[in-house]
């Protein structure tokens, strides 16, 4: 009790912890005024609208807001949510690999931010599986009372569960920053080498088990994406969409929110940025070969002429080899606005891949099918601006971008 | 559901060993099916589409009435498929001759099946009498299963929020194990349908064809297709023109996946030697060291 008194004379008078942390310093009237900004209101309405649909779908069941049927039994939420959510958030384990297993030191302004987006893509992957999945509530199941060991579901389930208290822990010291609590922070800061290890082990096997579950589908896929390598495509995808993503957000943070970030990062953003586009370039040329082998190795060659074919085409040349070169480009002549904008037709292309793979390709044998119902879209855009405003909330009170005290600098 | 740590570090097990082990619904590689599974016997050249079989699941299972009356010929001028509402649909297909040709789709109830080893919970069971069974208590409703089934079968009812089902033919299960047969088998008329041991039925098929040459297609589809199904059909005309399809291979579906789950031991084994020793070169580790002497030095202050 005293230490909490203690705790709340350090603020100013007048103010309290709530005012502190929550308000950002302010008190809770000028807190709300600074809520009604533009984007706020549109947000707003946006969830006015979308809210209502998210509740329909458990008072009406699933059918109520999808497009999905007994043909085309996934729709939107697990194309977007789940197939397109992870290989957005790779970011966590690419970052912490480059900077704690490899030494890669320069990154480190980015480690953070990276492990943010990391947490939350993979916390609203599980939100649009919770709308999802027929009865959500069975979601431990899997976990304690029935184990479909031979399933690569069973596998996904389970590292993904895991993934996403590795990421909680890895991001734990910022929270602890926020908090004050020191010595939780030193001791989580001591779990990073393992944490960061074993991230890397989920996130190889989940990332390419996402590609994995696809193997089950041989008749089903079209051949210009069914290959024995999904595995080791949707892996190496992973790697260049969370690379480009965290060169997005930060380019969005730094624009939009620079009081958040620390002083000395605008100085090496730039440079940091052609750093990643080098990469994202180096492993986006691998996935362009290994797209090659897999077309040669079905011998689909003949699929590239009709309509599926000009689908698959546009995928890898305009959004994979096109950001490539644009990417290579970039790195020459040392632009960082060209590497931005190639991280910006690249994440669309893992997208595209991942919604060609999990809903247009597939079934494509089938005549009438249908995949748009606006209830399922105004769900999955209401989803992902709650994860917006989740994200902003998180930068706006805990050191994200901006180092820690001097004694945690060096993490 | 009472969780206790047993069966929690059961899961943990199971979910690191799991992938160890890479354990497909029947991890025998030469799995040829239960010797004494049932099966049935569909011969496309006996039925007359008068949907007696539809009606028959439709009361056995306890499924909701049709919109339209069983008699009624018209629903056949649409294709359709197996739904919540119907485990069992008989389509209408040209011949090729100027005549029609009936189908009736149920679930096939595959040797290996696809839907057991999509299945993360173990809900659906390959019976030893041959039906393959699926237990509504523990589905989460995931749909992989729809996924996965190459001929389509499972159906969900999408409409049902409190608690949705998978919902598909169980080869009449309770009356099969009493010694009877499925509802459907003993409502055709026609004898378009013949229930019995899988390995005897191969054998009457065989015999029709060689005693009708002229009659029959010279293939058994479910014979080997993807590793052989307990429902097989027998045609006058070419499978693919009755909604089958035919380059489904031989290959049992768990196949599809053992390759990759049996890697998945590998990743674990060896990722961290090889970040350990990343981390270890890189100088890192040695910095870090450092600083944590001095941090302690100045502690001591």
């Amino acid at each position: 009790m005293t230490q909490e008194i203690a705790k709340l004379n350090k603020y100013a008078p007048g103010t309290s912890w709530i005012n502190e942390k929550i308000f950002m310093g302010l008190s809770l009237r000028s807190y709300l005024k600074e809520l009604l900004t533009p984007f706020n209101i549109i947000a707003g309405m946006i969830l006015l609208a979308g809210l209502p649909l998210i509740i329909l779908r458990y008072v009406s069941g699933l059918g109520a807001v999808t497009a999905a049927s007994d043909d085309q039994p996934f729709g939107l939420f697990l194309g977007w949510g789940l197939f397109s959510g992870v290989p957005m958030a790779s970011t966590g384990f690419i970052m912490a690999t480059a900077v704690y297993l490899f030494g890669l030191k320069k990154y480190k302004p980015l480690v953070r931010p990276a492990v943010l987006t990391g947490f939350i893509g993979y916390f609203f992957a599980v939100i649009f599986l919770l709308i999802d999945l027929g009865q959500p509530w069975r979601l431990p199941n899997p976990m304690f009372r029935s184990f479909g060991t031979g399933s690569v579901l069973f596998l996904v389930a389970w590292h993904v569960a895991l993934y996403l208290s590795v990421q909680l822990l890895e991001f734990s010291p910022a929270i602890f920053e926020w908090l004050e609590a020191r010595r939780l922070q030193r001791w989580a800061i001591g779990l990073t080498i393992g944490a960061t290890i074993f991230g890397v082990i989920l996130s190889t096997l989940h990332q390419s088990a996402l590609g994995a579950l696809f193997l089950l589908a041989p008749g089903k896929l079209h051949p210009l994406w069914y290959s024995p390598y999904l595995p080791v495509l949707f892996f190496v995808s992973a790697i260049f969409c969370g690379l480009s993503v965290i060169i997005i957000e930060a380019m969005v943070i730094y624009r939009f929110l620079p009081q958040r970030v620390a002083p000395e990062n605008f100085k090496v953003i730039d440079n940091l940025t052609l750093g990643l586009g080098k990469a994202a370039a180096f492993t986006m040329l691998t996935y362009f070969c290994l797209k090659f082998v897999a077309v040669a190795h079905g011998d689909s060659w003949k699929y590239l002429g009709t309509s599926y074919g000009s689908l698959f085409l546009l995928e890898v040349f305009g959004f994979v080899l096109f950001p490539c070169f644009l990417f290579l480009s970039g790195v020459r002549k040392q632009n960082p606005a060209l590497v931005r904008l190639a991280a910006l037709i690249t994440v669309p292309g893992v997208v595209l891949n991942r919604l060609a793979i999990s809903l247009f390709a597939l079934n494509w044998k089938l005549s009438e099918r249908e995949f748009f119902n606006p209830k399922e879209y105004m769900v999955a855009v209401t989803v992902i601006t709650i994860e917006i405003l989740a994200y902003r909330w998180v930068v706006n009170r805990m050191p994200v971008h901006r180092g820690g005290p001097a004694t945690m600098a060096g993490h | 559901m009472k969780i206790s740590r047993r069966n929690f570090l059961k899961g943990a097990v199971a979910a690191g060993g799991a992938s160890l082990l890479g354990e497909p619904a029947k991890a025998n590689e030469n799995f040829e099916g239960y010797p004494d599974a049932y099966g049935c016997l569909t011969d496309l050249t006996r039925c007359i589409g008068c949907r007696s079989c539809e009606e028959a699941c439709n009361k056995a299972n306890g499924l909701p009435p049709p919109e339209k009356p069983f008699d009624d010929e018209s629903v056949l001028e649409k294709k359709r498929r197996t739904s919540a509402g119907a485990y069992t649909v008989v389509n209408k297909y040209p011949d090729g001759k100027g005549g029609t040709v009936f189908r009736k789709t149920q679930c096939n109830h595959c040797n290996e099946p696809a839907c057991a080893s999509a299945c993360l919970v173990k809900a659906y069971t390959k019976t030893p009498e041959g039906a393959v069974v699926y237990n509504p208590d523990i589905c989460l409703g995931c749909r992989y299963c729809m996924v996965a089934c190459p001929f389509g079968v499972p159906a969900y009812e999408y409409h049902n929020a409190r608690s949705p089902r998978i919902r598909k033919c169980q080869m009449c299960y309770d009356r099969i194990k009493q010694g009877g047969v499925p509802a459907c088998v003993e409502a055709c008329p026609m004898e378009t349908l013949t229930f019995g041991k899988r390995s005897a039925l191969i054998k009457i098929a065989r015999e029709r064809i060689a005693k009708n040459p002229e009659r029959y297609i010279d293939h058994i589809y479910g014979e080997n297709e993807v590793g052989g199904t307990s429902w097989m059909y027998i045609s006058g005309v070419p499978f693919e023109q009755v909604g089958l399809d035919p380059d489904l291979g031989r290959t049992p579906y768990p196949e599809l996946t053992r390759g990759f789950l049996s890697a998945v031991p590998l990743v674990l084994v060896i990722w961290p030697a090889l970040l350990g020793g990343f981390y270890l070169f890189s100088g890192n580790r040695d910095e870090e060291q450092a600083k944590k002497g001095s941090a302690r030095e100045e502690n001591r202050k």
